[in-house]
């Protein structure tokens, strides 16, 4: 193991936060100089974290509800791990993170470990290295970890995935937003949290989302709507409540389990695809003509697995 | 994997009661569209809060933003409370309406740079891309 990596570990085991904040900085922006730390991050913590996906429309209170769990989850002192995901520029790369100033009041909490990252560039909602972000805030204690996605809309089935459970968070005003996720996220997510059920229109959106979640009810008897005046903190404790005891039924049914491993492949796929992407496109330089896309990926498959000595070869050229 | 350059992270807080807020969201989309990640706290931190949350997000520069005069105790508290919890290495850049007089004292306290109305944003995103660099060539040399 790198001095680095050594250090970085051991500030972990301490908590400490400048150790956590380097460890993912380290896997975001170089994985394979952190790998040595990721191989050795305790896997027992990990197992037991306890992982919330927040997702929903821009301006629908994900920060601020994040902010209230954050605040009942220390009265159960627990130790908090947040991941806020926003949007990089498309055009200049750049960010602005700012789901950060709903969370300000928990900077001096010791136990609240928060982490603003950006998509750089990937679509699903959440960045390339939000898994590894998650392991590292488990091994450095956090009990619970809440990650914030973009909320893009209902392409941002990252969450589903890498999420024990998905919390969908709505308000009354975002009809259009609800519509276009009907046939998407709104049926995967676990949750549907009525967030501002302060202002008029909650009822009517609380009983179009009964409707939708009836049969998800129905299987656990553990109430799936759930209202909240996140400003207020009002609702957190029924939705904290609810939470936990989906938690258990996931842990005891063994889908906690289940969830996890298949969240592992798929992420497991995207980085073999992310690290295959620089050799293959070399191998499309000088070699376009008007050939279908299919049919050409699949010839450069078959030269690029062809190549002698293909596997000790596919990454030279690319790697560091 | 690709040697591809890694954007720079910068927080850009507002410590104390100033609620002028436009320079620092002013700074921190000029900064997002050269490609920075900003983190931005919003108004009204304490600098503790704003130091914390800098060592928390690992950033590379902290930049504060104050317009209602209480820079000189303010910015050099925001640098002793960096100190404090380990991230001495970070640099920290400051601007708003601040007298030539105290520019000098800023300086003294620890200040990497300060910038006042009418500064041009390229001068100040020169200033940040300096102080990242810098950042940035400490922790390889460690
Ligand atoms: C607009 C304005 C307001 C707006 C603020 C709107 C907002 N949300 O920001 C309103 C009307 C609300 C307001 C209110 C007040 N204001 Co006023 N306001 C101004 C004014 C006219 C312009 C400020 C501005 O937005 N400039 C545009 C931005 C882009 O420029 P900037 O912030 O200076 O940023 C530039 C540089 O300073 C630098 N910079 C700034 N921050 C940072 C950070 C970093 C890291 C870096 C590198 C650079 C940098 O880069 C920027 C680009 O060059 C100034 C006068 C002036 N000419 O500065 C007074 C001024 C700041 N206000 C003043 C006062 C007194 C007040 C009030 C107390 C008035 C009152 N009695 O109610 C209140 C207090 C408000 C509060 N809660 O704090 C005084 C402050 C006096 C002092 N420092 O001793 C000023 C200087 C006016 C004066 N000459 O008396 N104000
Ligand atoms: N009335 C009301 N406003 C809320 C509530 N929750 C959040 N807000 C406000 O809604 C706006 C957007 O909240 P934010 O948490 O940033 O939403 P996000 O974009 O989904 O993260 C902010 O102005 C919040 O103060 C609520 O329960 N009731
Ligand atoms: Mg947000």
């Amino acid at each position: 193991m790198t001095p680095t990596s050594k250090t970085l570990l051991a500030g972990l085991k301490k908590h400490d936060p400048r150790a956590i904040g380097r460890a993912i900085s380290a896997v975001e922006n170089n994985g394979d100089a952190a790998a040595d730390l990721l191989a050795a991050l305790d896997q027992d913590l990990i197992n037991k974290v306890l992982v919330l996906g927040i997702t929903g429309p821009p301006g629908a209170g994900k920060s601020t509800l994040t902010s209230s769990l954050i605040t009942t989850l220390r009265e159960q002192q627990k130790r908090v791990g947040i991941i806020a995901v926003d949007p990089s520029s498309p055009i200049s790369g750049g960010a602005i993170l700012g789901d950060r100033i709903r969370m300000m009041d928990h900077a001096l909490d010791p136990d609240v470990v928060v982490r603003s990252m950006a998509t750089r560039g990937r679509l699903g909602g959440l960045c390339a290295s939000a898994g590894a972000a998650v392991r590292i805030m488990a091994a450095a204690g956090c009990e619970s970890i809440i990650i914030e996605t973009v909320g893009v809309g209902q392409s941002e089935m990252d969450i589903i995935r890498l999420a024990d459970i998905t919390l969908m968070v709505l308000a009354p005003g975002f009809g259009d937003d609800i519509q276009a996720m009907k046939a998407g996220l709104l049926e995967v997510a676990d949750f549907l949290v009525v967030n501002k059920s302060d202002q008029h229109g909650a009822e009517a959106l609380c009983m179009d989302m009964e409707q939708i979640f009836s049969s998800k009810q129905e299987e656990t008897g553990i109430a799936r709507v759930i209202q909240t005046v996140a400003s207020e903190d009002r609702g957190i404790d029924e939705l904290l409540a609810s939470v936990n005891n989906f938690a258990d039924y996931l842990r005891i049914s063994g889908m906690k389990k289940e969830r996890r491993s298949k969240a592992l492949d798929a992420e497991t796929l995207d980085w073999i695809i992310e690290m295959l992407r620089p050799r293959f496109l070399q191998a499309m330089k000088g070699n376009s003509g008007n050939k279908d896309p299919r049919i050409r990926a699949k010839e450069l498959i078959n030269t690029i697995l062809a190549t002698q000595n293909s596997p000790p070869n596919i990454f030279k050229e690319t790697t560091l | 994997m690709t040697v591809q350059k890694t954007p720079y992270r910068v927080l850009i807080g507002k410590p104390g009661l100033d609620g002028h807020d436009r320079g620092a969201k002013f700074i921190a989309r000029a900064l997002r569209d050269e490609g920075f990640e900003v983190i931005y706290t919003g108004i009204r931190r304490t600098a503790a809060e704003i130091a914390a949350t800098a060592i928390q997000e690992d950033v590379d520069v902290v930049g504060l933003s104050s317009l209602s005069g209480a820079h000189l105790r303010l910015f050099p508290e925001v640098v002793n409370e960096l100190k404090e919890r380990g991230g001495a290495d970070i640099p920290v850049l400051g601007g708003g309406v601040i007298p030539e007089e105290d520019i000098q004292l800023l300086l003294g306290d620890g200040l990497n740079a300060i910038f006042t109305p009418g500064t041009p944003a390229n001068t100040i995103i020169r200033s940040f891309t300096e102080a990242c660099q810098q950042h940035r060539n400490h922790d390889a040399n460690k």
